[in-house]
């Protein structure tokens, strides 16, 4: 749906795709590559017509190798191009770490400048939709504890584009982790609901041309005095939609970006309610919770009220037939609030 | 229920009467106190292997992968088609590269025994293979190399007190200490930054080649890994990107049969050669005699050659020997036979070229003593310098903030933290 000649009414999925055409448009350096993202144009169509657009040298499919698909990227960057490959999904990232933990992380570092790699890895993440041990996970934690790499994770699609071509931009390796859950429209964790589109939705109206959202700032998805909440990707949609529920005056704040972090829009937050709940997917042990959690309690220990509440995914791997009891959803997050706020 | 065999399946059950599997570990040829004989090594005439033209299809140079490419024979003469034909200023020159890369080694090997640095990792009878394909390769052709090509380096000119300061990790390391000795970084010198995790640089210098033909440009690249290191998933990945994309990139597999304590035959030579696994991924392969610095000039030159005709990717295997220990942290008499080295059969590669530039007339053995107490004055005058930016642990290193920079292209707000926290412990214990 056309509803300006600058800014239309987008799906997550159609705003990726925009922000690698428009960077794919303004800098020749930026080539997309990744299992199925070529002439198919992507599982989940984020780089559907890109191939046509700008030829076979610059969006390429490969071979299912992510180690090659990594380690080419580096080569390719440490050449002078800016590449944007993609994983199909953040399950399968593993094969890469080495590549992206020994080599794109430190190249910097241990070339003192000489060689960089500027890359934007792409990969859909995160469950709730049925998909299982393997098309399910929330691997950031393993990410944010690499120093050297940058972790992103957009809720909207406005933020989905402004971040992917801030990301793209960036000399630094980034890891944008991309929502799946959410990709064609915002879900309150009701999943016995129908799902409801991006239609309507304040953050799925966005430009046509080139923008940012610049890394390491979070957003205030709704300004509260009773607690805050810290919070990324799908699980802001469902934290949003519960805070709503229970009429409680909660601050969300959606962290965008884990590395580096907007450590003073947490830090202003916190010293204003007093209280605090931590969301994410991602497995409650050493993810990136336990991390916002210290924070929390070395910055903001003398004005908080309650203890830092956390709710995870279960330290398990991600079930299938028991998704809505893993899945950290309105009942267990309404549940955390209570305890918060009768502390 | 100790035994949880089905009722039936099992050693005596089912009727069968199979002899029991068996489980085959490999095991070098010599060990410790072992008498090294080589007499059944079966060494290829150096005019044995054919030359194909530069883009011949793979699949007929089955013959190159499980052969031996060779040029001078025992007597020193070049011979074959793979007779590169250099004239005698490059001979010396590579000669000279070769010599000087070994003093280099003597003398910081010495260093790391003297506690100026914390490690070493000499290359000793493996200077051919850096520096010859070096010098086949243009100068802005760019290098992946392992943490054995120093020569690359040298061969390309390169300050060699620069390359002390790295060793030293002190004020004039241009790596500010970050990493360890010879883990060097020289773009200027289209030498990749190595690193420590093996066979990471494989489908690193594809992706270079990929860019480079991507853009039309008519550079190549050029990577090395161990033997050992082939085993590696890194290996498997960059042949497949390599094929498929007709990179423009040779793949240099230095096989000195050693991987630290482990044989060969862990990285698989008992069962075929490292060059013959070009074969499978339909990539060109040479096995080359990799102590025969013309026959490595010559196969780079072929695969580099290939490349730029767009002919695609080559993978060349050196055979070689690492004559000396894995690195200073290494004592190789403890797995492998003190004597194996000096009957090495394909024999010294800085001796045979030598012997080859004699036999044209163009050296004697004066001039290369000569050239050789020139270089090893040449390499201490340079340490001399190196040591003046200070030696590992004697303070003259990057000041401590540094440690914080470029971990990122800007510094975020915790690692400022952290270089601020660092500087106030440290005022505060008076350092």
């Amino acid at each position: 749906m056309k509803l300006d000649s600058d800014i239309q009414q987008m799906t997550m999925i159609q705003a990726i795709n925009s922000a690698l055409d428009v960077m794919m448009d303004r800098d020749p350096d930026v080539v997309v590559m990744g299992e199925d993202v070529g002439y198919f144009g992507g599982v989940f169509r984020a780089t559907a017509g890109l191939q046509e657009k700008y030829g076979k040298n610059r969006v390429f499919d490969t071979p299912i190798t992510e180690i090659g698909i990594i380690g080419v990227s580096i080569g390719m960057g440490a050449y002078g191009l800016r590449p944007v490959p993609e994983i199909q999904f953040a399950d399968y990232i593993y094969p890469a770490l080495d590549q992206l933990v020994s080599e794109a992380a430190r190249l910097r570092y241990r070339s003192a400048g000489e060689f960089t790699s500027p890359m934007t890895v792409r990969s859909p993440f995160g469950g709730g939709i049925f998909g299982g041990q393997t098309h399910s996970q929330s691997p950031e934690g393993i990410f944010t504890h690499v120093s050297g790499i940058k972790t992103v994770i957009p809720s909207t699609p406005y933020d989905a584009k402004g971040l992917l071509i801030s990301a793209i931009e960036d000399n630094d390796p980034v890891i944008f982790f991309e929502p799946k859950r959410i990709y064609n429209g915002p879900f309150d964790g009701h999943y016995d609901r129908p799902a409801k589109g991006w239609a309507g939705h304040p953050g799925a109206m966005v430009p046509t041309g080139h923008y940012r959202v610049p890394l390491g700032q979070a957003r205030i998805v709704r300004p509260g005095e009773a607690l805050t909440i810290l919070c990324y990707g799908t699980m802001e949609h469902v934290v949003e939609s519960t805070v709503a529920d229970m009429g409680v005056d909660a601050e969300i704040i959606d962290l965008r970006t884990l590395v580096p972090l907007d450590i003073e829009a947490i830090e202003r937050s916190v010293k204003k309610t007093g209280r605090c709940l931590i969301v994410h997917e991602a497995t409650r042990t050493s993810g990136f919770g336990a991390e916002l959690s210290a924070l929390v309690q070395e910055r903001c220990f003398y004005h908080l009220e309650a203890p830092v509440e956390r709710v995870t995914g279960f330290d398990t791997p991600y079930p299938h037939s028991l998704e809505w009891a893993y899945f950290p959803g309105p009942v267990r997050i309404a549940k955390a609030i209570d305890k918060i706020m009768k502390d | 229920m100790s035994d949880q065999r089905l009722p039936g399946i099992g050693q005596d059950g089912g009727g069968r009467n199979l002899q029991p599997l068996r489980l085959h570990v490999p095991e070098p040829q010599f060990r410790p106190g072992d008498v090294a004989d080589y007499s059944d090594f079966d060494i290829p005439a150096a005019d044995a292997a054919p030359r194909p033209d530069e883009t011949a299809h793979p699949g007929s140079m089955q013959q190159l992968a499980y052969g031996l490419v060779r040029v001078l024979d025992d007597e020193g003469a070049a011979v074959g088609a793979w007779d590169p034909h250099l004239p005698a200023e490059a001979l010396l020159k590579m000669l000279r590269a070769m010599a000087l890369t070994r003093a280099f080694d003597t003398r910081m090997f010495r260093a790391q025994r003297q506690g100026k640095t914390s490690f070493y990792m000499k290359s000793t009878g493996e200077e051919a293979v850096s520096i010859a394909a070096a010098t086949a390769l243009a100068r802005d052709d760019m290098c992946f190399p392992s943490y054995r090509q120093q020569g690359i380096l040298i061969a390309r000119g390169w300050s060699i007190v620069d390359m002390m300061n790295q060793i030293y990790s002190n004020k004039g390391d241009r790596l500010k200490g970050r990493q360890l000795p010879v883990m060097f970084s020289a773009r200027d010198a289209g030498f990749f930054s190595i690193s420590g995790n093996l066979t990471t640089q494989y489908p690193q210098a594809v992706g270079w080649a990929m860019a480079s033909a991507a853009r039309g440009d008519t550079r190549i690249a050029a990577t090395w890994c161990g033997e050992g290191s082939t085993a590696e998933g890194d290996f498997h990945s960059a042949c497949t990107f390599a094929s498929v994309y007709r990179a423009p990139v040779i793949m240099n597999i230095v096989n000195n049969q050693w991987a630290i304590s482990s044989f060969s035959g862990f990285a698989g030579a008992e069962a075929t050669t490292f060059a013959a696994r070009a074969l499978g991924y339909g990539i060109a392969g040479l096995r080359v005699d990799g102590n025969d610095a013309l026959a490595v000039y010559a196969a780079t030159r072929w695969a580099a050659d290939r490349a730029r005709a767009n002919a695609g990717p080559t993978l060349i295997e050196h055979f070689t020997y690492r004559t000396e220990g894995h690195s200073t942290s290494d004592d190789p008499s403890a797995y492998r036979s003190a004597d194996e080295g000096s009957h090495w059969p394909l024999g010294d590669p800085i001796a045979r070229l030598m012997q080859h530039c004699i036999r044209l007339g163009i050296w004697d053995e004066e001039r290369q003593a000569a050239m050789d107490k020139e270089l090893a004055e040449q390499v201490r005058d340079a340490a001399r310098e190196a040591e003046k930016n200070g030696i590992l642990g004697h303070g003259l290193h990057h000041p401590m903030e540094t440690m914080f920079e470029d971990v990122f292209e800007d510094m975020p707000w915790h690692l400022r933290e952290q270089q601020q926290q660092m500087l106030d412990e440290a005022k505060a214990a008076g350092l």
